[in-house]
């Protein structure tokens, strides 16, 4: 079955389109819906297959990028969204989205919404907002958006709050333990970053750039793989024509597709 | 201002938990570049204040679940006493530690404590009636005096024009439940003589002359009463230069000199008529749908689409507040694009600005620090381009003396709509709504402000001029609107710009009429009268015309969206536009008057002669400056050539995925492109199209006429170089100019005007759409009027078939031929060279422009078509050397070229040429390029080589040897080897 895909919209989403592209391309149908439809049709988001938190500016960053739209997930829907992780859909949150999955406590996921988070997407540490193409390495095999790929990924970033943080060391090397490293900042040869300014853009800890949940269903990621799906993309096209986004989303469809 | 004794104020303080703080940091860095070294650190902290019943644990749930981020920042809260007043605790106890707090004036937009208000009730605290939102500075230093603070508050920290500060503790102000005040002036006119008139029009900043006074005064005879103060701000508007170009619709006497050899008209009825519009008419090109009939040119895309192109200046707001002032300009030319139904999808934005080393005594008095106007501008244009997810993809940044106290800031929007989707059928009976934000005194006065010089008061007093946008707000437009156009919801559109509801009302109801009820206007807060409403520049509004049983579905959508929508009149069949507030009928002007009644100005011109003429060169000593690898990377590291990473990195040029050339290419993505290429997701067919542009105002400082010619060859070769048709180039055109009442003023304007014509038809580029602002010029407190150089910028729109075709500027292969193809005439007039060398300057005329250029580019884009053509980069400033150079680094390729025996070694290296590109040709397409370019001037001037030197040869001696690891340091981080800079 051809699975549908609910990407979430709010005011200040913007990279919306980009996505249902990308999708369309791995083979899956969606649907941009602004979160006032959801709320006054009382939709029922177990008839999707897939879920999208896209890029954007959801309410101008006011208070922390993510935060407002976190809010609102939480306030409105959050028996939806639980119950959409838990059935161990597909879920993918990138660059805003994914702010929006860890002001919310989806992501990393170790604990209970209710405790106080432990991880973060804070100020770039360059202290600007950052466009570059960058390369990244998927690490994890329990996440299925992830998993079983094995060339880089080139494709850009473009955010100002990407800098990934942990409360403490610990809480990263448990992400490392439960194989939730899900992408890293590396070279384009795949050399790590180590933290090196710009292959590493932001300065996250420990390069990552995505990380999903225990479970491994649910991807937040900083960097925008649907932003090159299409050979014209990519500046490096020529030398380098393998190393598009696709492969993601192909295998949250196909794993949509299947369960 | 003050609070209701009732309610309590929470003051919230909002930490980093890490010293390493980046935006602290930011700060410090930004003090020591003004020199405020005896600041050692800055500790720069959030605070937000807000008011209502709370109690102590919503206060606290507000501030762990909303106000603070618990991994990466720690919270204060205190309940503060009222009344409030500003405090000032234990500031003489510890001179090394001071603090300044900055909170936003009342009336500014504050997106984000409207945010806070709405989260706080979805956390069920719903006794939060209001927010504000500040900025705390603690500064540890040595001998911080209050002078020194109140210096960083002023130069660094805040911006008197929208926000206020104090040393301590600030007293926040909070905005109230919104109403109109129902006063209306009348306006005296009849019977005051010349002297009064001209007292009324300056006295209400109305920027009219004697004539349009007198024309005002003369319906007020014939309509046997005076105007209210309304009718008189909408006639000030309406006929200001920003709206109606009188300039550029005058009457033209022109004087020469006798010894002139160049031939100019001696006199234009209507001068736009007769230069711009007249080579549009001219080249008569069945590609262009639309041209200065609307806000944006249109132009034929892929059979199915059109592409819209709009670019302004917002230069004045700018200039006094920078980041609002960009921010503002480049949400101001979306609009034009959405006012064509249209949806935005690229910006470019073309930046002219002081030096940014410009020490701190020299800045004038009222004039901001170039360096803050530069970072604030680009901050402005970051914000509302990312936020409104639009690829920011071209632009260009020039620093000039001349722009000190008149940055020019110049932004472009670029739409896609499928073919004649925009409507022009506004009905009477429809209904007239307004879309988008509200509405509040900002940037009163902004059409009529815009077409006045500054002075050094020019901050203070217009202060309400400038806005802060929220770009969020214009992106719901965008979500609505494109629906709307879709489902053919509205009959016709228009933006609210300079002049507000009034310029976008009176322009729909131009033709029928109108009746509009104040009352109905959304207001931000209390207090506006009803012109304040009528004339209100508040940012992110559109008016749409829509029948009533559309309103329904219109209204579904704007509650989906979160866009606010209000019903504010209709449109009549009465020829009248009429304002009521409340039952008082408060403007009632005929339209014939309002929009045809403006008498055409005349205006006289001076054509002086240019010091050099075109073409004319001096001989050169071959031993004049010798060092030529020296000079090479000082021109690399002049800031006009040096890279723009950081700047173009701090906008997103990726989103929505079409950027093919991205601004910056090459191996490691930061080589300079000559334009970006794009191709749109909407459309389904290869298509693509390329934006660049030309600006040159070191040439306009010599020659205007020829500046035009040399302008309009760079734009066009620019966008030939990234692989654009030829033959299917818009160009735009952008004129910044002095004071139009002085002759000589006029006269460059004239000579550049005339240029725009004869070059335009002899390219065969059309312009569709332009915009022209005058009065740049500067009072300073020294009573010198400072004007800025005559600076016309062209914005060029190609289209290519095909997507692979494009070009890129960076050698590719190892062993590749490159060629110099062109009618390469370089000369010294105006150049890089002489900007770098001023001591040895070379006083030469301009570059000739080669009248063959079309014809050449034409051929050359055969050879792009049939994929002969690895690389391509244009020669402009800095010439063939630092052509080449370029090409070199962004390919981390090698090279070697050999000049010929007869040239001047100097000549060829940097002086300047129009219509020339170095060209990489692999050596299999040798032949193919060669017999295809063969009645043209090209010639094989070397190799691309695999080390990392660029060689250049003259008489077979190596004149030049330098490494890419030099040249990439004086032209990435200005540092030139052996500190030669």
């Amino acid at each position: 079955m051809k699975p549908n895909a609910l990407i979430l919209f709010t005011p200040g989403t913007n990279r919306d389109g980009d996505v249902a592209q990308a999708l369309t391309l791995a083979g899956a149908d969606s649907q941009i819906t602004p979160l006032t439809t959801l709320r006054k049709d009382k939709t029922d988001w177990s008839a999707f297959q897939m879920l999208v938190l896209p890029g954007g500016f959801s309410y101008a960053d006011a208070l922390g990028a993510g935060k407002l739209f976190a809010l609102d997930l939480s306030h409105y829907f959050l028996d939806q969204v639980q119950a959409f992780v838990a059935a161990g859909k597909p879920v993918i949150g990138i660059c805003n989205g994914f702010q929006v999955l860890v002001k919310a406590g989806i992501l990393p996921g170790n604990k209970a919404l209710t405790e106080t988070r432990t991880a973060t997407l804070t100020h770039n540490q360059g202290n600007h907002f950052e466009c570059r193409w960058v390369s990244l390495k998927p690490v994890s095999q329990n996440c299925l958006w992830t998993k079983g790929l094995s060339d880089i990924i080139d494709c850009p970033v473009a955010h100002g709050e990407g800098n990934f943080q942990v409360s403490e060391s610990v809480v990263a090397k448990n992400l490392s333990v439960n194989d939730q490293l899900a992408l890293v900042y590396v070279h384009p040869d795949g050399k790590p970053a180590s933290g090196l300014y710009p292959v590493n853009p932001n300065g996250s800890v420990m390069d990552i750039a995505g990380i999903c949940n225990p479970q491994g269903n649910v991807l937040g990621l900083m960097p925008h793989p649907e932003d090159h799906v299409f050979p014209f993309q990519s500046p490096d096209r020529i030398h380098r024509p393998d190393a598009t986004g696709l492969p993601l989303f192909l295998n949250g469809v196909r794993y949509a597709s299947e369960s | 201002m003050k609070v209701n004794g009732s309610a309590a104020v929470y003051r919230f303080v909002v930490k980093p938990n890490t010293a390493n703080d980046p935006r602290s940091l930011g700060y410090l860095a930004d003090a020591h570049s003004l020199s405020l070294n005896q600041i050692t650190q800055i500790r720069c902290h959030d605070l937000y204040f807000v008011r209502g019943g709370l109690d102590e644990p919503e206060a606290e749930k507000l501030a762990a679940q909303l106000l603070h981020d618990p991994v990466t920042q720690v919270i204060e809260i205190d309940l503060l006493e009222i009344p409030l007043t500003d405090h000032n605790p234990n500031q003489k106890e510890h001179p090394a530690t001071r603090t300044i707090e900055v909170a936003l004036r009342p009336g500014v937009t504050d997106p984000v404590a409207e945010q806070i208000v709405r989260a706080a009730h979805l956390l069920g605290i719903s006794s939060l009636e209001s927010a504000c939102t500040g900025l705390r500075f603690i500064i540890n230093g040595d001998g911080l005096t209050d002078d020194l603070l109140h210096l960083a508050a002023k130069r660094l920290l805040s911006n008197s024009v929208i926000q206020t500060y104090a040393l301590g503790e600030i007293t926040p102000s909070f905005s109230t439940a919104a109403q109109s005040h129902d006063l209306v002036e009348s306006i005296l006119l009849r019977g005051l003589d010349d002297t009064g008139l001209l007292a009324v029009s300056s006295s209400r900043r109305a920027a009219l002359n004697l004539a349009e006074m007198h024309a005002i005064q003369d319906y007020c005879e014939r309509e046997n009463r005076d105007l209210t103060d309304i009718e008189f701000e909408m006639l000030a508007q309406t006929w200001s230069e920003h709206c109606v170009h009188k300039t550029f619709k005058s009457q033209v006497s022109v004087k020469r000199d006798k010894s002139d050899s160049r031939s100019f008209p001696t006199q234009y009825s209507h001068l736009f008529n007769q230069t711009i519009r007249a080579a549009t008419k001219q080249v008569n090109a069945d590609w262009v749908l639309s041209a200065f009939t609307e806000n944006a040119g249109i132009v034929e895309f892929d059979g199915i689409h059109e592409l819209s192109f709009k670019v302004e200046t917002h230069n004045h707001p700018s200039a006094i507040e920078p980041f609002g002032g960009a921010n503002t300009g480049i949400g101001g030319v979306i609009r034009d694009v959405i006012g064509v139904s249209a949806k935005p999808i690229a910006s470019t934005d073309i930046l002219c600005f002081g030096p940014a080393d410009l020490p701190l005594s020299e800045v004038p008095e009222g004039v901001l620090h170039p360096r803050r106007i530069a970072s604030g501008v680009v901050a402005g244009i970051q914000d509302y381009g990312n936020k409104m997810g639009i690829p920011t993809v071209n632009g260009a940044i020039w620093y000039d003396p001349g722009y000190v106290a008149n940055p020019l800031v110049f932004c472009g929007s670029v739409g896609l709509a499928p073919k004649g989707s925009n409507p022009h059928a506004t009905t009477p009976g429809d209904h007239i709504i307004v879309l988008g934000g509200r509405t509040g005194r900002d940037g009163l006065r902004g059409a009529t402000f815009s077409s006045m010089t500054m002075d050094a008061q020019t901050g203070e007093v217009s202060g309400a001029s400038v806005q802060i946008g929220a770009p969020v707000v214009e992106k719901g437009l965008v979500d609505v609107l494109m629906l709307a156009r879709d489902s053919e919801l509205y009959n016709s559109i228009t933006d609210c710009g300079a002049g507000g509801l009034s310029s976008a009302v009176g322009e729909m109801a131009s033709e029928c009429g109108g009746d509009v009820q104040l009352k109905k206007v959304l207001l931000k807060y209390p207090g506006l009268a009803p012109w304040e409403i009528w004339l209100s520049e508040a940012q992110e509004r559109m008016v749409i015309a829509v029948p009533k049983k559309n309103l329904e579905a219109l209204s579904a959508l704007c509650i989906q969206y979160e866009v606010e929508m209000t019903d504010i009149g209709n449109f009549t069949g009465t020829g009248r536009m009429r304002v009521f507030h409340g039952a008082t009928l408060v403007l009632d002007l005929d339209n014939e008057f309002l929009h045809h009644g403006i008498p055409q100005r005349h205006y006289s011109a001076r054509i002086n002669k240019p010091r050099f003429e075109t073409g004319q060169t001096i001989s050169i000593d071959d031993q004049t400056n010798s060092d030529f690898q020296n000079t090479l990377l000082k021109l690399l590291s002049h800031p006009n050539i040096a890279s723009k990473e950081r700047t173009i990195r701090d906008y997103d040029h990726e989103v929505q995925g079409g950027t093919v050339v991205k601004p910056l290419c090459g191996l490691r993505h930061d080589g300079p492109s000559d334009g970006s290429v794009i191709k749109p997701l909407a459309s389904m067919t290869n298509h693509a199209f390329v934006l660049s542009n030309g600006l040159n105002p070191e040439y306009g400082k010599i020659d205007p006429y020829q500046m035009t010619w040399l302008t309009i060859d760079e734009a066009f070769r620019n966008a030939v170089a990234c692989g654009a048709d030829p033959s299917r180039i818009a160009i735009l055109d952008n004129f910044c100019w002095g004071d139009p009442t002085r002759p000589e003023i006029m006269g460059d304007l004239v000579q550049s005007a005339q240029a725009c014509l004869e070059a335009a038809v002899h390219y065969e580029a059309p312009f569709i759409s332009g915009k022209d602002s005058f009065n740049n010029e500067y009072l300073g407190s020294d009573g010198k009027l400072h004007a800025i150089p005559p600076t016309l910028l062209i914005s060029a729109l190609g289209v290519m078939p095909d997507w692979q075709q494009s070009l890129t500027m960076d050698f590719k292969h190892d062993g590749s031929l490159i060629y110099l193809i062109g009618d390469f005439a370089p000369a010294f007039g105006g150049s890089h060279f002489n900007l770098v060398h001023p001591t040895q300057a070379i006083d030469e005329g301009l570059p000739v422009c080669s009248k063959a250029n079309p014809r050449f580019y034409l051929a050359f884009y055969k050879a792009v078509q049939e994929k002969l053509v690895a690389a391509c980069h244009d020669l402009s400033e800095g010439g063939l050397a630092v052509a080449a150079a370029e090409m070199c680094l962004a390919g981390r390729l090698g090279a070697q070229l050999h000049l010929r025996n007869n040239e001047v070694p100097i000549r060829a290296l940097f002086g300047e040429t129009s219509g020339c590109f170095l060209v990489e040709v692999t050596a299999e397409s040798q032949f193919e390029f060669e017999d295809l370019m063969s009645n043209y001037a090209i010639r094989l001037i070397g190799k691309v080589e695999n080390h990392q030197n660029l060689q250049i040869n003259h008489a077979k001696y190596p004149i030049l040897n330098v490494p890419i690891a030099d040249m990439l340091s004086a032209w990435k981080d200005r540092k030139i080897a052996g500190g030669l800079a």
